[in-house]
């Protein structure tokens, strides 16, 4: 059996995918299915004075409408699953389907079940909701203006909490030789996954038990919280998230949607399916990012930087979703000093209710807002003093050898190389060169620009401790059981929840190579609560630093058991047999060895087994992981600005990026690529906009620009392998690198192209307009 | 995203077309590549009772020669606009601009009817159409018409058909020799122009003998820019006059402002295209 950590093993999970036999969501088709269609405000707040369904309910083949009113007592509210400490955190009610009032374009008000879609459809239109528009607010600063509409009775000021972390005392910006203050805003996103959320519901009305197929990130925690607001036990629950088309975090929520379905499905004992479409999701599903923050940062001419205090307003729209409490503080608030080493730094963040649709985790979840604000806050340091911004990283870079590093806010960081990295990056671009190109194009009227991101995050999330001390009301370790058949067959059932990521394949490569079982041998199950002992999900770049770890600790017992096993069959003490490439093997005796698949045999025959061993080759591990994983690397952005329109084309875009032990290269370059692409869509392109009386004006692919394939040149990759001596495979997690680096690695190219007009600063997206009025001193738009 | 109930019905020859939207006149609608139409549908902005599928008409198809004009079907695809050697030889800019439309699923449905009966105010072919100075060729139960395609095209998704009309063929005067550039500012999420500036350019001795602009994206339809023209001709072109020419190219136009592009921005741009594209034209004959 040849190693398979490291290969690039093409991802086994393809073949059905790219021909369309994945098993999504909407794929599962039920005897007597009905579906359901929600209806949905079409105001950001209203009061809803009465609900007239009598129409709908009239159509040949409705079966019910289910309004607000209908549910009270029925079903819980949606519960946030994030409580940050000494964050005086409001936590008001969500209910499945608004009673009184609606909070959001998109805020749920009725469901329709018919027998059809398209009979459900026509009924939702016809359902007349009788609302009484109400003054609305939108903008997280606007909301917390005096005088602002309050989107929640019980919330003051629309403050729904406010958390602080560590302190710098005025004194340290008042006598820095250097300060630098910045506004930024993180512009608001939409994460559209390729498959919108669905979900099935089956009720058992022998049993009591209800199946739910859904879009799941994590189907345990799903489990969890709808056992909740059904009142159903949880045993009786079981849910199913078989393939799902990505999720970026928006299918990590639990949304108060699929709790609706099963309970139609409980109450009308019939399957019942809905599936969102996307339009519906532009409003209806969780969004990302929106921040305003307001950075100091104070330094010396030599350009140490000495302390930086932050303060930021993240809008978390209309009602806290499952995580959306923990992305602004702990996600973010601390790790803001990035890869460097200040001695002092400060977060303060209010979050804040507005009538939009909720803002929870996306891809890289408050790490790309923390990692933009620090890596502009270089730039303009760099900028400030006359210094290269490449020489002010390097200088305030941890240092190789003070690992763990304990960051100002207590953070310990597990392992980094970050200048090896960086000079990667500076050779692969020969960065002198680069230079000297840049000023001899500007000479002829061309404006290229070079930007760096030299980044660091905090991912694989765990471990449980420390999911309680921030008040993540969930365990963060990960389940694994390593079943062995007595053919030798591995069936591997891992908590960890892909979406798109792989794991299909890198898990059964960690087990091949752990037991020597042929890479065929191997399945990999996941995504079902009645197969899978336990499972936290897959968020947070975790499923390979802590599902991987719990799936090499549970093999290692089984290969312990099986030496055993070995041993005693080959008249062999323990210590003296060895395992290597799948063979127990006598050490110096070279014709004396047993496979493990045979072995695995002998341990279900128990024909004649070692005392104390007992039959059978399957091992479990519940693994906890001690600490996060830190990630790193550096990304470099070439760009050229036209400056008669302000267009910007990405020319070159390199990433170096250290995940640690890699277990399969092609699948990291994929996530690598996938990152990057969404982090440069921040930078150039994305962007929701709210009106002012809050209408989701992008609502459509129309003018919600996403990143294409044609907008980008071929990304370079390369990687610096530093292991994280946190897990047992040495292995960081890459999930969400790319997006964390990429945005401000662009601005900062960006920003560089518009030197010679003395631009400062311009918040994303970076359109050709806005490019435009910088340099030719037109202001913001009027 | 499911359309209103709708009858479907698929014609076999421009006859039968004629006779199902006489039957229906207003509540039908003919389907080309249905890229425009359907989305429409899905969304609930069209609620047609009635589809009338033409991908069979016979009398649609081909684009041919018929004296000074090329004749071009009007359910001819994008693709086909980009890969016929008449159209390479006497109508070029048709080309230019079908190649910059969408993607590839979209070049291969979308149809050059589909594209000027829709009238979208930011489609490409409309302003290549119009700098080609194509007339349209109607035909309804009660008869056939010619109109040019700036007195059809109206506004935002408005135009001179009538309820009861099939739009049969564009013709298009033929100009081999003239110099033709399509320059676009394409929407990073539509695709859709921006700005879309449409030269075509004789010359003769050195000096501009005619030329025409077609611009699209920037107001209600997509038009022909005279002002700019008018300073054109007669000039050798040079950097002033072609600057001059380009800054009046939204002169009179409703600039049209969305989250994208504000009505000053977009004037701007379209003057920025403008002189591309013309000076593209112009480099076009000289090469
Ligand atoms: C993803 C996507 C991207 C696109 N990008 C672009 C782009 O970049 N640039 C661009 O210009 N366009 C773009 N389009 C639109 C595309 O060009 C359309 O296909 C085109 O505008 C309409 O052509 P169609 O053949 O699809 O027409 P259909 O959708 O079939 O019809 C459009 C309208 O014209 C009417 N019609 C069609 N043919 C006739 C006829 N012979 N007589 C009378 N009425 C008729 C129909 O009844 C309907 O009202 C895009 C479309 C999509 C889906």
């Amino acid at each position: 059996m040849n190693a398979l950590i490291g290969q690039p093993v093409r991802r086994r999970e393809d073949a059905r995918l790219v021909v369309g036999r994945g098993q999504f969501t909407d794929d599962v088709q039920l005897p007597g299915m009905v579906y359901a269609v929600m209806v949905r405000s079409p105001h950001a707040h209203a009061r809803i004075r009465g609900i007239d369904a009598s129409r709908a309910l009239g159509m040949p083949g409705v079966l019910a409408v289910f309004t607000g009113r209908d549910l009270e007592g029925v079903l819980g509210s949606v519960p946030t699953a994030w409580i940050p400490p000494n964050s005086d955190l409001k936590q008001t009610p969500h209910r499945p389907l608004a009673v009184d009032t609606v909070r959001y374009v998109g805020d749920a008000v009725a469901m329709v079940v018919a027998e059809d879609r398209y009979v459900a459809r026509d009924a939702a239109e016809a359902v007349v909701v009788d609302y009484e528009p109400l003054p609305a607010v939108a903008d997280v600063m606007a909301a917390v203006a005096e005088g602002a509409p309050l989107v929640h009775a019980d919330a003051p000021g629309n403050i729904a909490l406010h958390w602080k972390a560590g302190e710098v005392p005025d004194e340290v910006f008042a006598r820095a030789e250097v300060v630098v203050r910045q506004r930024f805003r993180q512009q608001r996103l939409i994460p559209n996954p390729m498959e919108p959320r669905a979900a099935v519901a089956q009720y058992d009305s022998a049993t009591g038990h209800l199946t739910v197929w859904m879009t799941s990130q994590n189907p345990h925690i799903h489990r969890f919280i709808l056992a909740g607001i059904l009142g159903i036990p949880e045993h009786h629950l079981r849910v199913v998230a078989q393939d799902v088309g990505g999720g970026f975090g928006s299918k990590i929520s639990c949304y108060p949607d699929e709790a609706l379905v099963a309970h139609a499905a409980r109450v009308l004992r019939r399957p019942v399916k809905w599936v969102e479409d996307r339009s519906e999701h532009f409003t209806a599903t969780t969004h990302g990012r929106d921040h305003v923050q307001e950075v100091e940062l104070a330094g010396r001419r030599d350009g140490t930087i000495e302390a930086l205090r932050v303060k930021a307003w993240a809008n978390l729209g209309a009602y806290l979703s499952t995580a959306a409490p923990g992305v602004p503080t702990i996600l973010f608030g601390l790790i803001v000093n990035g890869c460097y080493r200040i001695p002092q730094a400060s977060t303060e963040v209010f979050g804040v209710y507005t009538h939009t649709t909720p803002v929870d985790a996306y891809r890289g979840a408050g790490r790309p807002e923390a990692t933009y604000l620090i890596e502009r806050m270089i730039d303009l340091f760099a900028d400030a003093i006359g210094m290269d911004p490449v020489e002010v990283r390097r200088k305030n870079f941890v240092p190789r050898d003070q690992f763990p590093y304990t960051n100002p806010f207590g953070i310990t960081y597990d392992s980094g190389d970050y200048e090896r990295a960086l000079q990667r990056a500076l050779e692969r671009i020969d960065y002198a060169a680069l230079r000297r190109e840049q000023a001899a194009l500007r000479a002829q009227g061309r404006y290229l620009g070079i930007g760096f991101s030299t980044y660091v995050e905090m991912c694989g999330l765990g471990p449980s401790e420390v999911a309680g001390a921030v008040g993540f009301q969930g365990g963060l370790w990960e389940h694994a059981t390593v079943r062995v058949h007595p053919s030798g067959k591995v069936q591997v059932f891992t908590g960890a929840s892909p979406h798109g990521q792989g794991e299909e394949t890198t898990f059964a490569q960690i087990v091949a190579e752990k037991l020597g079982v042929p890479f065929e041998d191997i399945e990999v199950v996941h995504g079902d609560t009645d197969r899978i002992t336990m499972g936290w999900g897959t968020y947070g770049s975790r499923s390979l630093a802590v599902g991987g770890s719990a799936l090499a600790v549970a093999c290692q017992r089984l290969v312990e058991k099986g030496q055993r096993i070995a041993a005693h069959r080959l008249e062999a003490a323990v210590e003296d047999v060895v395992f290597e490439a799948g063979r127990y093997q006598v050490r110096g005796v070279p014709d004396r060895s047993l496979g493990f698949q045979e072995v695995a045999l002998q341990a279900h025959l128990a024909w004649n087994l070692p005392p104390g061993v007992e039959p059978g080759m399957e091992a479990s591990s519940a693994y906890n992981p001690s600490n996060f994983t830190f990630p790193f690397g550096t990304h470099v952005a070439v760009v050229e600005v036209d400056p008669a329109t302000g267009a910007v084309e990405l020319k070159r875009y390199v990433a170096v990026d250290d995940c640690g032990t890699p277990i399969n290269p092609l699948i990291i370059a994929g996530q690598v690529h996938g990152g990057i692409v969404q982090g440069v869509g921040q930078a150039l392109w994305e962007g929701a906009v709210y009106g002012e009386d809050g209408q989701l004006l992008t609502t459509s692919f129309l003018d919600y620009a996403m990143p294409k394939a044609r907008f980008f040149p071929p990304i370079e990759t390369e990687a610096t392998v530093t292991p994280s001596p946190h897990n047992p495979l040495g292995v960081k997690g890459v999930g969400e690198t790319g997006t964390i680096a990429a945005t401000p690695a662009v601005v900062n190219a960006v920003i560089d192209a518009l030197k010679p007009w003395n631009v400062r600063h311009l918040d994303m997206p970076l359109t050709p307009e806005r490019v435009w009025r910088a340099i030719h001193g037109k202001g913001a738009q009027g | 995203m499911i359309p209103e109930r709708f009858r479907y019905h698929r014609a076999r020859s421009l006859d039968e077309a004629l006779d199902l939207v006489a039957q229906a006149p207003g509540q039908a609608r003919i389907l080309a590549g249905g890229h425009s139409l359907i989305p429409l549908m899905k969304l609930r902005l069209a609620q047609p009772q009635w589809v009338i599928d033409v991908e069979e008409v016979a009398e649609l198809r081909g684009i041919r020669e018929e004296g000074e004009v090329l004749h071009i079907g009007a359910m001819t695809r994008y693709r086909e606009l980009m890969t016929d050697p008449l159209v390479a030889r006497d109508a070029p800019l048709l080309a230019l601009a079908a190649r910059r439309v969408g993607d590839l699923q979209v070049r291969n449905r979308g149809t050059v009817g589909g594209a000027l009966c829709h009238a979208d105010p930011a489609a490409d072919l409309p302003a290549a159409a119009l700098a080609s100075d194509a007339e349209l060729e109607l035909r309804s139960r009660r008869g056939q018409r010619r109109v040019a395609l700036g007195d059809f095209l109206q506004g935002p998704l408005t135009t001179d058909l009538k309820p009861d009309e099939v739009l049969v063929a564009i013709h298009v005067p033929r100009r081999p020799g003239w110099g033709v550039a399509y320059q676009k500012f394409p929407h990073p999420a539509s695709g859709y122009a921006v700005v879309g500036v449409a030269a075509a350019i004789a010359a003769e001795s050195g000096r501009v003998a005619r030329v025409c602009l077609g611009v699209t994206g920037v107001g209600p339809r997509a038009y022909r820019a005279a002002a700019s023209e008018e300073r054109l001709v007669g000039t050798g072109l040079d950097p002033e006059v072609l600057r001059a020419a380009s800054a009046v190219v939204t002169d009179g136009i409703a600039v049209n402002h969305d989250q994208f592009a504000s009505a000053e921005y977009r004037r701007h741009l379209a003057a920025t295209y403008a002189e591309r594209a013309l000076a593209a034209a112009w480099a076009a004959i000289q090469a």
